[in-house]
């Protein structure tokens, strides 16, 4: 071996030719895939700019003017439909985010929050609508509360108050807070070990910091980082919410979205102009809560750090601590309460006010409900298991084409995480208001002349669920040790056999449960199925919605169960069968 | 030249950057046991990542690996025929104890009924018989380590590199599945490389030892 000429570059300096092309294509998966979920964000932005200034040659609109939003300003009430949608949108933001930090703070890493954790995961399945409706049998003048305060106080009549609707949107604000809270809490649950939370608490605390001191300032911004996409969405949804709004806002004036809805729906086409002018406003409110929520972080953050350099340790926080569950339990046992009260709906015979429970049960209710909602439930069910199966699909090209181009099996050292600019397009569709570029598809739809379709909805609900998805398996994802592959190839499997038996089979209770997640999303979505479905393919959620305003009280609560109870399924399904595969596997058991 | 047998290093060095890691040429023969050893962070794994196909592009190598008169430049790891072992045992939590072995016995070996005799003679011969349709999560540390050394010789690796293999185990079992390890390596005559830390594992693998760690090394 002493005769061969020193190696000067060895073939190992460059990666052969194949791998390199095959690296280069994984690498452009991402991009492809969060691409075309973002586009028709820009495209229906589009469908929807151009009536706004006078373009829709299908119904006449061929000059350029200023006259859709000259007619949107002339609009009464417009002002108060922003400020509704302005406020709702920070106001829903802020008590939900202040509700979990104060949680998080006081009680990470105790048994109350691992309790919490498994309590509040299953209330994710709940839809907005069957909790906006469950909330609404709570808190109106003859629900439950009025009938428990009036046993006590010997009230024969429900108090005439207007709750539901109020003008100021406290209900709808209400009802956004107790869905989102436990959403933000699960997701700083998962953020919480990255940012090696357990151990900058205790660093915190033995630097002699009180708890609630040492978890805001020591390890809350690093969680706050990991979490701001998903807050953004819940400022960005609240400020153009419209199912919720219709269940429990104002009606006069309603928020802007509300109002953008009705005139897509109008009779007179011409109306359109002015939807689609109210659509392009509503992304400047939108725009306005983001941005007024980024000041709010700025000024929290230098708060913050003031605070942190202070040398200040706020170790008498009893009191904080004392409330500081409060947020949390009360959205947790207002969605619990909210689906008892719809069950005893469901089942009331009669059921007149004071009475605490109805004086009959019967169901009565349910077999109608069930036999009306037969063709709108199977919509639904292939609507959501279509999605779910296709964002699942998209989702995992996605992830692992970003594993492999950052160095697959090779790399073991430091973890993969998707690029912030994917994360960021993947949440596009969900920060942009789905009223502003759903509406903008609809009237492509319309100029194309296409029919409305099950394609067509699926393609649409993809854009929703995708996202949820992506934010539920990406951890697994890449957590998952390289080693095995590694294995698998040094026992001479190739790379997709690799795939198939070992990392897709380990990780199917993750993607089953993103799987759920997505289904769960979809279910939920009212907006995108009204406007693209046109009326014509009802799933449970429009129709739940649609009796929102003068429904019949039981057949209401019996829409708003079987609308949650899709959900469920699909959850329970995803923890059971996982845990059917892995019943004599021990090392498959999650924790 | 090409006719060498056993696993060959020519003048195989690893950089990172500007800095060379570290700089080996090495003539492993079939039975033979070569003890790489060295302080934490000397690039002794990252050399069996290299001669294994798995580098991570951070580092750049130069210098050939022939392994039985093939070069393995180039190949795919799942090309390269070289079997690996780990401080973990990492057996697929998703696969019983006989699926795992499955999972790792050559596809040349056909017909049900054959592949899983074999595997339970691999079994025997890691002194597991009986735990086919075992849970791997239930066996022990050790017991692991075996199963783990049984499903990479059963997919008939020509060479075998060893991370640390021993390093979880408990002084007993130790000894034992060290013990086992060589045996096997040497009744197969196959080459084989051990990273370690511990002195006893080295004189156990009763080969030319070499230390990395910035200096020049040929063995």
């Amino acid at each position: 071996m002493t005769d061969r000429p020193a190696v000067a570059v060895s073939p190992y300096d460059e990666v052969p030719p194949a791998r390199g092309r095959t690296a280069r294509a994984a690498a452009a998966v991402p991009w492809l895939i969060a691409g075309l979920l973002a586009l028709p964000v820009l495209v229906g932005l589009a469908g929807a700019a151009l009536p706004a200034v006078g373009y829709l040659p299908a119904i006449g609109g061929t000059e350029l003017s200023l006259e859709p939003f000259r007619r949107l300003f002339a609009e009464p009430g417009l002002g108060a439909s922003l400020a509704l949608s302005f406020a709702s949108g920070l106001a829903t933001t802020v008590v939900s985010l202040a509700g979990v930090v104060v949680f998080v703070a006081a009680f990470s890493g105790t048994r109350a929050f691992a309790l919490a954790r498994q309590a509040l995961g299953p209330l994710l399945a709940v839809p907005h609508a069957a909790t906006a409706f469950g909330l609404a049998f709570l808190i109106a003048p003859s629900g439950l509360l009025f009938r428990a305060a009036a046993t006590v106080t010997g009230e024969t009549q429900p108090p005439d108050l207007l709750i539901i609707g109020d003008p100021l949107g406290l209900a709808m604000m209400a009802g956004l807070v107790v869905k989102e809270m436990p959403f933000l809490l699960l997701v700083v649950f998962a953020a919480l070990p990255q940012a090696d939370g357990a151990r900058r608490l205790q660093v915190a605390r033995a630097l002699g910091y009180g708890r609630i001191a040492g978890f805001g300032l020591g390890v809350w911004p690093a969680v706050y980082r990991q979490i701001r996409l998903p807050v953004l969405a819940v400022a960005a949804y609240a400020s153009s919410v419209v199912d919720v709004a219709l269940i429990l806002g104002p009606s006069m004036p309603a928020p802007l979205a509300v109002r953008v809805v009705a005139w897509a729906g109008d009779p007179d086409l011409t109306v359109r102009f002015l939807a689609s002018a109210g659509a392009v406003l509503q992304v400047g409110v939108t725009l306005a809560v983001l941005a007024a929520w980024i000041g709010l972080e700025c000024i929290g953050g230098g708060l913050c750090r003031r605070l942190a350099t202070s040398g200040r340790r706020f170790q008498t926080d009893a009191a904080v601590r004392a409330v500081a569950p409060v947020g949390v339990m009360v959205a947790g046992v207002a969605v619990v309460a909210g689906l008892a009260a719809l069950a005893l709906w469901s089942l009331a015979g009669l059921w007149s006010f004071p009475a605490l429970l109805p004086s009959s049960l019967g169901l009565a209710t349910w077999q109608r409900a069930l036999a009306g909602t037969a063709g709108a439930m199977a919509t639904t069910l292939v609507i959501a298991a279509a999605a779910a199966a296709l964002a699942c699909l998209a989702v995992v090209a996605l992830l692992e084409g970003r594993r492999r181009s950052a160095g697959g099996a090779a790399r073991s050292s430091e973890r993969v995480r998707l690029q912030p600019a994917i994360a960021g397009l993947l949440y596009v569709p969900l920060i942009i208001p789905q009223v502003s570029f759903v509406f903008g598809l609809q009237v492509l739809i319309l100029a194309l002349g296409l029919s409305p379709s099950l394609c067509l909805l699926v393609v649409v609900h993809l854009v929703f669920v995708a996202p949820y998805v992506a934010l539920a398996l990406a951890d697994p994802w890449f957590a998952l040790d390289p080693r095995y592959e590694r294995m698998a190839a040094s026992l001479g499997h190739a790379g997709a056999a690799t795939f198939l038996r070992v990392r897709v089979p380990m990780l199917a209770g993750p993607i089953l449960i993103a799987a759920a997640i997505g289904f769960a999303t979809s279910v939920g979505l009212y907006l995108p199925t009204l406007l693209i479905g046109a009326g014509r393919l009802p799933t449970i959620t429009t129709e739940a919605v649609a009796l929102a305003s003068g429904g019949n009280n039981r057949t209401l609560a019996a829409y708003a169960l079987l609308q949650t109870a899709l959900p469920f399924l699909a959850f329970a399904l995803a923890s059971l069968v996982p845990a059917l595969l892995a019943r004599n596997r021990r090392g498959m058991r999650p924790g | 030249m090409s006719e060498t047998t056993g696993l060959l290093l020519e003048d195989v060095a690893i950089r990172r950057g500007d800095r060379t890691m570290l700089a080996v040429s090495a003539h492993v023969r079939p039975g033979d046991v070569l003890t790489v050893m060295g302080p934490s962070g000397s690039g002794k794994s990252t050399l069996l990542a290299m001669i294994a196909g798995f580098l991570d592009p951070v580092f750049a190598a130069s210098g050939r690996v022939v392994l039985d008169g093939r070069d393995l430049s180039g190949l795919r790891p799942e090309q390269r025929r070289i079997g690996l072992l780990f401080q973990d045992a990492l057996l697929y939590p998703h696969l019983s104890v006989g699926g795992n072995l499955l999972f790792g016995l050559v596809a040349d070996v056909r017909g049900r009924a054959l592949r899983r005799r074999t595997a339970e003679e691999a079994l025997r011969e890691v002194g597991l018989d009986g735990c086919f349709d075992r849970d791997p999560a239930t066996l022990s540390g050790g017991e692991q380590a075996r199963v783990a050394l049984a499903r990479t010789l059963l997919s008939q690796p020509q060479a075998l590199l060893l991370d640390e293999p021993f390093s979880r185990l408990d002084a007993d079992r130790r000894q034992a599945v060290r013990a086992l390890v060589f045996g096997l390596v040497a009744g197969r005559k196959i080459p084989a490389m051990l990273v370690t830390h511990d002195h006893d594992d080295a004189l156990a693998a009763g080969g030319p030892i070499v230390e990395i760690g910035g200096a020049s090394s040929t063995v």
